[in-house]
């Protein structure tokens, strides 16, 4: 894979000038770097998804069912009635161009078919032919053209070059969210059978383990009991985590990643050592569970129907443990879906409580209905209580910026809990320019399930923009910390930043909570979760006085 | 190649022609001055109604507000009751700042890669304007365009109109004379502005790109309407009189066709005739739109108040006792708690005496 990726002077050879041949006339070219890999057939059949068979989108034959424009087209039909955002979309963009240059795949590929608008009017072209009288009358003059092989390989390849993160959505004068384009796109090819497998694996895995990455139960807590020593470790303190326990107050979910992969292990390593924390010092009561072990949805991804399959896991499971809410952890687009999707999926949940903190008393009025907290809220709340034994100097080696994950900022508004809890536990905090935080963020240039190795042009290209405003921190600043909260940015920045910016390394903000947090009966700590050297330590007080 | 707009340019073309030499024959006057009007109108106001009613069949399933700032949630933290507004109140007023100031377009921002490697956003400005600009100045038309269809005149007819002729210039020489009667404002600022919006549909590449021959025809068949106007007031010296006693009758249903009006005077008809008929076929509906758009228009309060979707259906999903029926075995090894302990399981447990493994409670 390396070799083949081209270098970062050869990557910024980037024309945002469209090419001479219209976008209608302009042939579909699903290069390599670009595109993920087809569906494992597997998968597919294990959720009972339509048309499993193998298949490769480079070959010319995709082994469609023989009516496949029928069902594109009864699909297209469904969807227009079952959704007014879809509907309204295709009808009323003008196409005034503000959405064109906001879309990080735009930036980096400077391919037109990336700008918001021309990856909506790829669908709006096939609509305008099949459901309105004037594009049946005048075609392509009125913008129509029929749905061809070629059309729904247009379709596939751009559909998957959205990371559904909305950003254009703040921009556009009439809220057209490309993310609900891309998300009706996605549930028609999936009529077909035409996902990509990073996407339909996790899906199984998911419905079949309870997680994206397939860890069966007795190896998710065999992971926790890792991190269980490496936490003993580093601070001396033996952390207990309950796993599937019945009765306890509250029930953790957090993205599987996070238990796999670093630096997300180490994350789940900083939610260990907080919960262990106020389970001494408070009694808090708190339990993982093997079978809701995920906070992802790659069903999400895949459409609303399979989304609603696997997050049903979650009340499920609490309504089964007896718990009184749900605290999630750091997650993109699982919080859009618990924000957004959740209660309205798979409620009510009556028979949770609203959600409290037993430890500040504070009562989560925002989550009084679908009963889920997210974790920097309750830990941001913890904070303002002054309920946490806090040393920010452990994390003084640490020149950290934030970046907001897409999800949390434009499907919930989730910007000052986190600023608040990093700022708490770290001395040294910087943000990005203005036009690239918070509700304008830019993507990590992964999400949506494009996270996999076989495009990691695609990727690199997509985070350029959010690359570009963390090297001027860096370079401004001398930031080498990019925080996140979430767990597809902690698996793709690692590589982006590695790829524009290498002297930056990822994390999450409960990461630098639990470094900064005092474990009761700790030792004096030498080192951060990643086993560095803190300055001003013992050891490395040692290591200096070597080499000099 | 630029047939995209030179489709519509032809259209409204021919368009023009065919009222001009139409209206020559006095029997086709009646057809273009209260046939086609009428018409027109009828085909506006079924149609527009008809696509509003459309799209309000169609469910809204979720509630997916695009956030565009801070939550309400920790009270303690500063939200942002307009760009995520948690209650009816704050998306009125975010549906208002949309609706009236073009609020989100006014963020909008201009990408450049500087120095070849450096990516730069700044403040873009002009299309907001321009828009804005547009829009208001169509308003203003259209309102001053009330004197002909109301006797008598409204006062906010009147007012806007002072307000629109506020600047005053006037050339009277013996050839040319202008501004006479008082210059209204309005009719040059659309006339600008849509021509602005043309030029930028030419001139920035992505803008032309994505244009389609549905984005120009209005901007022409406008600025013909704004032009044909103009000409009217300002250079042939319409018998005010005349025309509007032909929309008085429009209005009150008693259609008359007045001497004097001139041909001019019926292409002007004519082209607004067409706009409003065309108007519910295409992307000017976005006039309604605006206000049923998902991301825009409802609360962000969806932790706190549960949305009903209509058409929620149970769907299959893999049960805990499923799970467990898979991993007993090993979650048993692992010591996680399970439901169903097999028999031997609990003789073993029996004989070693252990009591861990049913659960916690």
């Amino acid at each position: 894979m390396a070799e083949e990726i081209l270098k970062p002077e050869e990557l910024l050879q980037i024309s945002h000038r469209p090419p001479v041949t219209d976008w209608m006339e302009t042939p579909i070219n699903i290069r390599k770097g670009m595109y993920c890999y087809a569906s494992n057939p597997k998968s597919v059949e294990y959720v009972g998804l339509p048309n499993a068979r193998p298949w490769n989108p480079v070959e010319d034959d995709w082994k469609l069912p023989e009516n496949w424009q029928e069902i594109i087209h009864q699909g297209f039909k469904e969807r227009l009635e079952k959704f007014r955002s879809f509907k309204v979309f295709m009808d009323i963009c003008v196409r005034c161009g503000a959405c064109a240059d906001k879309c990080h795949y735009f930036i980096g590929t400077g391919d037109p078919k990336n700008m918001p608008v021309l990856r909506a009017e790829l669908l709006r072209s096939v609509y305008r032919n099949d459901f309105t009288t004037v594009g049946r009358i005048l075609g392509k003059v009125a913008g129509a053209r029929p749905l061809t092989l070629e059309v729904l390989k247009e379709w596939w390849y751009y559909f998957f070059q959205c990371s559904e993160c909305r950003r254009c959505s703040v921009f556009c004068p009439y809220g057209i969210d490309t993310a609900e384009i891309t998300i009706m796109g996605r549930e028609l090819l999936n009529l077909l059978g035409l996902n990509i497998d990073w996407i339909a694996t996790p899906v199984a895995n998911c419905y079949r383990t309870g997680n994206h990455l397939g860890i069966q139960p007795h190896a998710f807590k065999d992971m926790l009991d890792f991190f269980v020593d490496d936490i003993e470790e580093i601070t001396g303190v033996r952390v207990e985590p309950q796993f599937n326990k019945k009765g306890a107050d509250i029930l953790f979910i957090t993205p599987s990643g996070d238990v796999f992969a670093d630096p997300g292990t180490y994350t789940c390593m900083g939610y260990m050592m907080l919960f262990h924390f106020l389970q001494e010092r408070y009694g808090l009561d708190i339990t993982w569970s093997t079978y809701a072990s995920e906070g992802g949805n790659f069903g999400f991804f895949t459409s609303h129907e399979t989304m609603k399959r696997l997050n049903s896991k979650m009340y499920a499971e609490a309504k089964r443990l007896g718990v009184k809410w749900i605290l999630g952890g750091e997650c993109g687009h699982m919080w859009r879906v618990i924000n957004q999707y959740m209660d309205t999926m798979n409620g009510p949940a009556d028979f949770l409580r609203t959600p409290v903190s037993p430890i500040t008393g504070t009562r989560f009025e925002n989550a009084k209905s679908t009963k889920m907290v997210h974790i920097t809220e309750f830990t941001a709340d913890l904070i303002k209580h002054g309920k946490l034994d806090l040393d920010p100097r452990r994390n003084d080696h640490l020149k950290v910026t934030y970046h907001d994950s897409c999800n949390p900022s434009r499907g919930m508004g989730l910007f000052e809990e986190p600023r608040y809890v990093i700022q708490n536990v770290c001395n040294h905090f910087y943000e990005m320019p203005a036009n690239t935080i918070r509700e304008q963020t830019f993507c990590c240039g992964s999400g949506a399930g494009l996270n996999a190795g076989e495009d990691m042009e695609l990727r690199l290209t997509g985070g350029l923009p959010r690359a570009n405003a963390v090297n001027y921190v860096r370079a401004k600043h001398g930031v080498n910390m990019l925080a996140c909260i979430c767990a597809i940015d902690r698996a793709a920045l690692p590589a982006l930043m590695e790829y524009w910016v290498p002297e930056v390394d990822v994390t999450g903000v409960h990461e630098l909570v639990a470094n900064a947090l005092n474990l009761p009966g700790q030792n004096e700590r030498s080192t951060d979760l990643r086993g560095e050297e803190l300055p001003g330590s013992a050891g490395a007080a040692e290591g200096e006085a070597d080499e000099e | 190649m630029n047939a995209r707009y030179m489709i519509s340019a032809l259209a409204v073309i021919v368009l023009f022609l065919v009222v001009l030499i139409a209206v020559q024959v006095p029997g086709l006057r009646y057809v273009f001055g209260i046939f086609i009007p009428y018409l027109a109108l009828l085909t506006f106001m079924v149609g527009f109604i008809y696509r509003v009613m459309d799209w309000t069949r169609s469910a809204v399933p979720f509630r997916i507000p695009t956030t565009a700032g801070q939550q309400k949630s920790l009270p303690w933290i500063r939200y942002a009751p307009f760009d995520c507004p948690s209650n009816k109140g704050g998306v009125l007023v975010r549906m208002i700042l949309e609706v009236l100031t073009f609020r989100s377009l006014f963020k909008n921002t201009r990408m450049r890669l500087r120095e070849g490697s450096r990516l730069a956003y700044q403040l873009e400005i002009f299309l907001w304007v321009g828009a804005l600009a547009f829009h208001y100045a169509f308003l203003a038309v259209l309102v001053r365009h009330l004197r002909f269809f109301t006797e008598p005149v409204p006062f906010f007819v009147q007012l806007v109109e002072n307000v629109d002729s506020f600047f005053r210039f006037e050339f009277v020489y013996p050839v040319v004379q202008f501004g006479l009667p008082g210059v209204f404002l309005s009719g040059l600022v659309l006339l600008a502005a849509v021509t602005y919006l043309f030029l930028r549909r030419i001139f920035v590449p992505q803008a032309k790109y994505i244009s389609l021959a549905a984005d120009y025809f209005p901007l022409f068949l406008i600025f013909a309407i704004a032009l044909s106007g103009i000409y009217m007031r300002y250079v042939t010296k319409i018998d005010v009189l005349a025309a509007k006693e032909l929309t008085m009758g429009l209005v009150t249903f008693h259609p008359t066709l007045p001497e004097g009006v001139g041909s001019v005077f019926y292409v002007h008809v004519f082209f607004v005739s067409v706009l409003l008929a065309y108007f519910p076929f295409s992307k000017l509906m976005h006039l309604g739109g605006i206000f049923l758009s998902p991301t825009r228009n409802l609360t962000t309060d969806t932790r706190a108040r549960r949305h009903i979707n209509p058409w929620n259906y149970p769907v299959p999903v893999h049960t805990y006792e499923e799970y467990e029926d898979e991993f007993r075995d090993k979650m048993i090894e692992a010591g996680l708690p399970v439901e169903k302990m097999p028999v031997e399981n609990l003789v073993e447990e029996e004989k070693k005496g252990v009591s861990h493994g049913r659960g916690n409670s």
